[in-house]
């Protein structure tokens, strides 16, 4: 009847995972009591959880980002408490049972469920609003893809409690991966938490790719669209070219494990380093599909503050592109030890360099933005030059991995792990500063400043304390997945990389204490005038936040920085003549039920629960046929109704002294 | 690209990262590594030319023309500039084209799979990896050990390597090179100790549990102390059959060293070709 699943799944002999699932589920209750004391239910319901606003979509899509931020950092902290006192005759306080699960699960929750929502979400919120569009091209897809993606997020979550994660490293290689060498289940929870957050992404690419094609304002050609645009368009292309690429591995892999197939096995000719070159073609782009995005906040950001016209729009706009292309072609940088001969391993290390080229062209572009500006000293600025410092030196190392002889005795050491957080990180950094940039525009307040400014310190200071032990170990030959360890030299370095770990910790804790003063005394930093800082592109001409249609007629776009020629011009404001009626999509309750019947449908798997697997699987396929017959997904509001919404901008902007 | 082109630079990094004999990758004790080691300062030195500028530029830039400085210039419609276009996309790519040809005269030079410039004979040995130990067989001398790697220094040595289940990386850092042990896959390694000496030698690809302590000591001997550990290992009472062999095979953690006096003919090749068709197989293990 429940398959695999008893009671003994739960795993109540460990006091650290049920403290956490005790606190997790807790939290989430006392949340939803607040919510419900409070009557905010019907709200959260009919305004949010239900909504297929880009906007609102881009909000959740940063709540679970930031969420499981806090999930994933935990398991940082363990994992730096763990290095630091486990030195023999210690083996530390998490078996490897337990520790192998936390550097599993903090890989992925990082990567797939921090990282990609963050970014998702960024997109949602501003794509839309720099192309002058009034939704995205399909926002009931939007909906479907945020519960796809919180669907795979719920089920990491729900691995803590009940049975275990994969315990075989994010990037689940076979044939450690296979049924034979990992009977449990907390493979299984990482195949499905991948596959079906990945569907979710796949979906979201198809429509940002749609949205950006179709839906520009008039007169905005495509070398005319904000840079941020263009890095959304590009990560999109690679999203949509590399996420199949994951799935079928994942699949395969599925296959192996369900069916007895033989892709990866060792015997009856699988053969695991196929899954290799297969994953990391998904996986490195991947890297950029994360990167593109932040060097897109990071031009926005650097243009705006410094007042100035983004410098060499054309060669960023081929340095996007030209990433993106080179992105598939580098993949066997990621297992140069595979023993390839010599001339396939200097191919991809000498690709790979390429790659420093537009990237670096970048980084010159935005410090050509900043000479001769007028740069004013914001905590997003202080984002972008941190991630400008971090992501230089990331690069460099990243450069010095690319040569294949290099690579032969610093891959997989921790000089690879501080690598890589050298370039996410700062990936991180863009994002945290387009989290603040943006967030007057979502909310219509600004944040504080200080704590901001705090935040930053924190992170960037704990980041080179946590890190660049870490490459000083790898040349101490430590080993990255270590549990335990015998050589006394190492311990130092790994105290320092744990109090760097703390620093962050402090940094996250601004973080949230900005969010929270923010809130409170958000009537103190209302952004009235929808442009609080001197923006350049579209989103910062309509209100902050945006009204539902965002823009209540249309703009006409005849340059780069929209914006700035509108204002000026003086059309900036101007009083359309008149308005006309807006159609927009309706709310609906569907992609949260189809991403609560894939929830059921992946944890059936997990626990080859098949009677419920098919049941749920069924489900999903009847309610989507039984959406396509929906005609009533749609309303008008009246052109009345955006009047009387317009008017009250324009009052708004009279407060705010901005002359229409 | 040799390290004395930016000997000052290479000279410098190596203070400030070798200066402590903690840093296996900075103090190597063979060729491969030293040649490993002089291929990473040199790329730092060459990279530090543009990161360095650029890392300066970010901070001076940034406070030069900060809004509250007046004084400085403000253009701010200036946006494009041919000249500063060519140099951004020039020098860094003179820098790749170099760094380009490090990186295919080393993968030739480095290539593990080629044996080393010397003169003298290489000794052979096969590297198993089990779960969750390392097993060395040599083939030579009929001899096999668990968790102890013992060859005399200033002898090149020709891994051959393979895993009995899952993969793991063969690695002795102050050595150089690490390469894979994958089940059914031999892959193989050139490596030579200039010195007698105890190195620690590690698997650096995750294979599960038992992984933290998948650890060894290469011990690289004199040619006298070689020979005479060989006795030692001759005179053990146990031998590598096919019986002790399938018992050594199942999973154990923090494995003692053994010795094991003879070993069964064509052992490695058993291994290798475990998961082929029946007939391969028995004719792998029946060849020898």
């Amino acid at each position: 009847m429940f398959g695999r699943l008893t009671l003994e799944a739960i795993p109540y002999h460990e006091p650290i995972i049920m403290g956490a699932v005790g606190g997790a589920t807790l939290g989430v209750l006392a949340l939803l009591a607040l919510l419900a004391y409070f009557g905010k239910l019907p709200y959260l319901w009919k305004e949010w959880l239900t909504s297929v606003d880009h906007k609102r979509i881009g909000v959740m899509y940063i709540i679970l980002a930031l969420v499981m931020l806090l999930r994933g950092f935990s398991d940082a902290l363990m994992m730096r408490a763990q290095q630091v006192v486990a030195l023999a005759p210690s083996e530390g306080f998490l078996p490897p049972s337990h520790y192998d699960q936390v550097f599993t699960a903090h890989g992925i929750i990082m990567l797939i469920f921090v990282a990609m929502p963050f970014m998702f979400g960024l997109l949602n919120i501003v794509v839309p609003l720099q192309i002058g569009a009034r939704d995205m091209a399909f926002p009931f897809l939007n909906s479907v893809s945020l519960w796809l993606t919180t669907t795979g997020a719920a089920l990491v979550m729900v691995s803590l409690g009940v049975g275990e994660f994969s315990k075989a490293g994010w990037t689940g290689y076979p044939p450690l991966t296979g049924l034979a060498y990992s009977p449990g289940v907390g493979v299984d929870y990482w195949i499905w938490s991948l596959q079906i957050s990945g569907i979710g992404t796949l979906l979201t690419a198809v429509n940002f790719i749609v949205t950006i094609l179709r839906m520009r304002a008039p007169g905005m050609t495509l070398m005319r669209m904000p840079i941020f645009t263009w890095t959304a368009l590009s990560t999109n292309v690679l999203v949509l070219f590399a996420f199949p690429v994951l799935t079928v591995t994942v699949t395969l892999l599925s296959l192996d494990r369900y069916l007895g197939m033989h892709f990866f096995t060792n015997d009856l000719g699988g053969n695991m380093m196929m899954y290799l070159n297969l994953f990391w073609i998904w996986g490195h782009p991947e890297v950029y599909i994360l990167a593109l995005p932040a060097l897109g906040v990071l031009s926005e950001v650097v243009a705006t503050f410094s007042g100035k016209r983004l410098f060499g729009y054309t060669s960023m706009v081929y340095a996007t592109v030209a990433i993106t292309v080179l992105s598939f072609s580098v993949w066997l940088h990621h297992f140069f030890t595979m023993g390839a001969g010599p001339n396939v391993n200097a191919a991809f290390g000498i690709a790979t360099m390429i790659i420093a080229l537009p990237t670096g062209a970048k980084v010159f572009n935005w410090l050509f933005t900043l000479y001769r500006g007028r740069v004013r000293l914001t905590a997003p600025i202080f984002w972008t030059i941190g991630f400008i410092i971090t992501f230089c030196i990331g690069g460099m190392t990243g450069v010095l991995l690319s040569v294949p002889a290099a690579d032969f005795v610093l891959h997989n050491s921790l000089f690879l792990v501080a690598h890589f957080h050298n370039m996410v990180i700062p990936t991180l950094f863009g994002y945290l500063a387009g989290f603040a940039y943006w967030f007057p525009k979502a909310f219509g307040f600004k944040l504080d400043e200080r704590l901001g400014k705090c935040a930053f310190g924190c992170w960037f200071v704990g980041f080179y304390l946590a890190f660049l032990p870490l490459y000083a170990l790898g040349f101490m030959g430590m080993t990255r997945r270590l549990g335990h360890y015998d050589n006394p030299a190492w311990q130092p370095y790994l105290a320092v990389a744990a109090i760097g770990a703390v620093v962050i910790l402090a940094g996250v804790a601004f973080q949230l204490a900005q969010l929270f003063f923010g809130i409170i005394n958000r009537n103190k930093n209302l952004d009235l005038s929808g442009d609080p800082w001197n923006g350049r592109t579209l989103e910062w001409s309509t209100s902050s936040p945006p009204p539902i249609y965002n823009f209540a007629v249309l703009p006409v776009v005849q340059d780069i920085d929209a914006f700035t020629d509108m204002k000026q011009r003086g059309l900036a404001y101007r009083r359309p003549e008149k308005y006309d009626s807006i159609h927009m999509p309706k709310n609906s309750a569907v992609g949260v039920l189809i991403g609560g019947l894939s929830f059921v449908f992946g944890f059936a798997m997990v626990w080859y629960i098949w009677w419920l697997a098919l049941l749920s699987l069924v489900g999903v396929v009847v309610t989507l046929i039984r959406r396509s017959f929906d005609q009533d997904t749609d309303y008008t509001i009246a052109a009345e109704e955006v009047e009387r919404i317009e008017n009250q901008r324009f009052a708004q902007l009279a407060a705010a002294g901005v002359k229409s | 690209m040799k390290k004395n082109n930016f000997p000052r630079l290479a000279v410098l990094l190596s203070v400030l990262l070798g200066g402590c004999s903690d840093f296996a990758l900075l103090n190597p004790s063979g060729a491969v590594g030293q040649e490993q080691k002089n291929i990473i300062l040199t790329a730092l030195g060459l990279m530090s030319l543009v990161v360095v500028p650029v890392i300066v530029l970010t901070l001076v830039f940034a406070w030069r023309y900060r809004a509250s400085n007046k004084k400085a210039a403000y253009a701010p419609n200036w946006a494009h500039s041919t000249k500063i276009e060519i140099v951004v996309w020039l020098i860094p790519a003179i820098i790749i084209v170099i760094l380009g040809a490090l990186v295919l005269k080393s993968s030739h030079k480095l290539d593990p799979y080629r044996p080393l410039d010397s003169a003298v004979k290489p000794i052979v040995i096969e590297a198993v990896s089990l779960d969750w130990k390392w097993l060395f067989i040599y083939p030579q001398q009929q001899v096999a050990t668990v968790n102890q790697l013992v060859f005399p220094a200033n002898v090149p040595v020709e891994f051959r390597i393979t895993s009995v289940n899952v993969m793991n990386s063969f690695f002795i850092p102050q050595l150089g090179s690490q390469i894979y042990a994958m089940p059914g896959m031999r892959t193989q390694l050139h490596l030579i100790a200039d010195a007698p000496g105890s190195y620690d030698g590690i698997s650096s690809n995750y294979s599960g549990r038992g992984f933290s302590d998948m650890k060894f000591k290469a011990i690289a001997a004199s040619q006298v102390d070689f020979n005479s550990w060989l006795d030692k290992v001759k005179r053990s009472t146990v031998k590598l059959d096919l019986a002790r062999y399938k018992e050594l095979e199942a999973p154990s953690d923090k494995n003692p060293v053994a010795y094991f006096s003879s070993i069964k003919p064509g052992l490695f090749g058993c291994i290798l070709h475990q998961y082929m068709p029946a007939d391969a197989k028995t004719q792998a293990c029946e060849e020898n």
